[in-house]
């Protein structure tokens, strides 16, 4: 379980470009949830993510896991159990590294990075099976670099090798949004199959309304820093496009987008 | 005939001989620059660091091959302190570099006791009893390039293998994608400095082989290393760049010797030995222009 509690965060404070992001806000995620994130630009979407992993401070507040504080822990030590698929299919892979070695890297999370092989030779023909069920031909170029593949490729490999250690949960931040309509699609289902399979918590930002509605059990909108909607279980189900495009538009003008 | 032919044998062992020396400064600065993309300007210092090293402990009666070890652990813990003061004081690379360099030079100075120590007459790893008993008559003039081959392709295979290990992947990660390495829940930091660590091991080492090889140590034979260490390893990086199947630390093997070429044709068509740096700084820059590596790698993320 993710918990938010009391939390604010401030941008350029003490300045007269003060901005105010969050002022006591809270959320709590419960386990196996699969939270998907809407709202307009600057609403706040990216920034709680950045909170949650620690890329950026908090100014109050505290983020607990599982019932432990973890607000003054490093990002670094932070991630261990979570999982994060940024937007720029760059960020989740080493370009100059071939597929093989970028697998064999995620593949050691959490453990210690010693002197031994770096590429475990018994795992291949495992790392082969989880590609082919991405069904992009990656496993036979295990030996390309991942600099020469598409922005698709990558994603779905980026995708693989995020989960491919136990973690307990998944962040997504715009993880389609770089992707064209189709592979954007391909990645939006292989997401779903990935999180349903490991039963992973997950918090996925999202600016695609269908997606936030088609998938995961619990939808948020974020408007200056809160939630103005916050739907799950049956009725996050019974929702539609529609009911929620209406409040989208309201926001979005009000926002001058 | 018979003298020409000696006069070009004799040159391009000069070459060769310098070129793998510095090969191993190279092996250090394609980490920093290649690997880490932090250009580490404490090589100018870390490069002399090594040969004081050398020169005060092969004085003391030290083994020459333990000199070796010593510089190698000298030059890891400057490595080590650019490190911190970049990543824990968050000081700019350059800045690190500098202020390392700096430092360093007073530090050599008081490891060695002056500017110049000669060991001309004590055993180094190129002349001791051993090596006279064992090499043959006719074998002696290419005694010393013998041995700084057998050195430097020992460094090569070591640092082949640590690119594979998990560690070495590591590394590698941390100058590809930083952010990679914060997912891994690895802290990047401390990645960078054991690199640079390693780097500036591999740069000590090659001083102390210098020093050992030319016998004697000289406070300024650091100036420039580190253009050297550049443009070794900017040559040999472009040259084999379509070629995947040679091995880094090869092209950098082989960008050094060319490199060393160059500054030995330059001296040879009437250049004197004191432009030497006149002619390293105009030669990087016309590898800069050619291979089209002064560019700031902007895009290479996207």
């Amino acid at each position: 379980m993710l918990e938010l509690k009391d939390i604010s965060k401030y941008y350029n404070p003490g300045t007269i470009n003060e901005m105010c992001l969050f002022h006591d806000f809270n959320l709590k995620v419960e386990k196996g949830e699969f939270l998907s994130i809407v709202g307009s630009n600057g609403s706040g979407k990216t920034s709680l993510l950045n909170i949650i992993c620690g890329s950026i401070p908090l100014d109050r507040g505290a983020i607990i896991i599982n019932d432990t504080d973890i607000t003054k822990k490093p990002e670094y030590k932070r991630i261990r159990n979570i999982g994060r698929v940024f937007q720029n299919p760059a960020m989740g892979t080493c370009p100059s590294m071939t597929i093989l070695e970028n697998l064999s890297l995620a593949d050691n999370k959490g453990k210690s990075f010693h002197l031994g092989r770096g590429t475990d030779k018994k795992r291949i023909d495992y790392y082969r099976e989880s590609l082919k069920v991405l069904g992009l031909g990656l496993e036979d170029k295990l030996d390309i670099t991942v600099g020469s593949l598409s922005g698709g490729q990558r994603q779905a490999l980026a995708l693989l090798m995020t989960t491919i250690t136990p973690i307990e949960f998944l962040i997504l931040d715009e993880h389609t949004a770089a992707l064209d309509p189709k592979t954007a699609e391909t990645i939006m289902e292989l997401t779903d199959r990935i999180v349903k399979e490991k039963a992973l918590t997950t918090i996925m930002v999202t600016h695609n309304l269908r997606y936030a509605i088609e998938y995961g059990s619990r939808l948020l909108m974020f408007h200056k820093g809160e939630a103005v909607i916050d739907k799950k279980g049956k009725e996050k189900e019974e929702l539609k496009i529609e009911d929620i495009l209406g409040k989208f538009n309201e926001i979005s003008i009000e926002c001058g987008n | 005939m018979a003298y020409i032919l000696q006069t070009i044998i004799d040159i391009a062992t000069g070459v060769l001989e310098e070129g793998l020396v510095y090969a191993i400064l190279a092996f250090g600065v394609y980490i920093t620059y290649k690997i880490l993309d932090f250009p580490d300007l404490s090589v100018d210092g870390t490069f002399p660091l090594g040969g004081a090293v050398a020169a005060v402990l092969i004085l003391k009666g030290v083994n020459p091959v333990l000199t070796l070890l010593f510089a190698f652990i000298a030059g890891t813990l400057a490595g080590t302190l650019t490190g911190i003061i970049h990543v824990k004081f968050k000081v700019r690379d350059l800045l690190s570099g500098i202020i390392m360099m700096t430092a360093l030079y007073s530090i050599n100075l008081r490891i060695a006791g002056r500017s110049n120590v000669a060991i001309f007459d004590k055993d180094t790893i190129f002349e001791n009893a051993f090596l006279k008993k064992l090499v043959p008559e006719a074998v002696k003039p290419y005694e010393t390039l013998i041995i700084l081959l057998f050195i430097a392709l020992f460094m090569k295979l070591l640092l082949d293998f640590y690119m594979k290990t998990k560690s070495g992947y590591l590394l590698r990660a941390v100058g590809d994608n930083e952010v990679l390495v914060t997912s891994l829940a690895k802290d990047k930091g401390t990645v960078k400095i054991v690199g640079l660590a390693l780097a500036n091991g591999l740069v000590a080492l090659s001083g102390c082989i210098y020093t050992q090889k030319s016998g004697f140590f000289e406070i300024s034979s650091g100036t420039g290393s580190i253009v050297i260490g550049l443009a070794s390893v900017i040559i040999g990086i472009n040259l084999f760049r379509r070629k995947e199947k040679v091995k880094a630390t090869t092209a950098v093997i082989i960008g050094t010797i060319i490199y060393k070429a160059c500054v030995s044709i330059a001296i040879a068509i009437g250049l004197s030995p004191s432009d030497m740096k006149l002619i390293t700084a105009v030669l990087f820059l016309a590898i800069l222009i050619l291979s089209n590596d002064r560019k700031r790698k902007v895009n290479s993320r996207a």
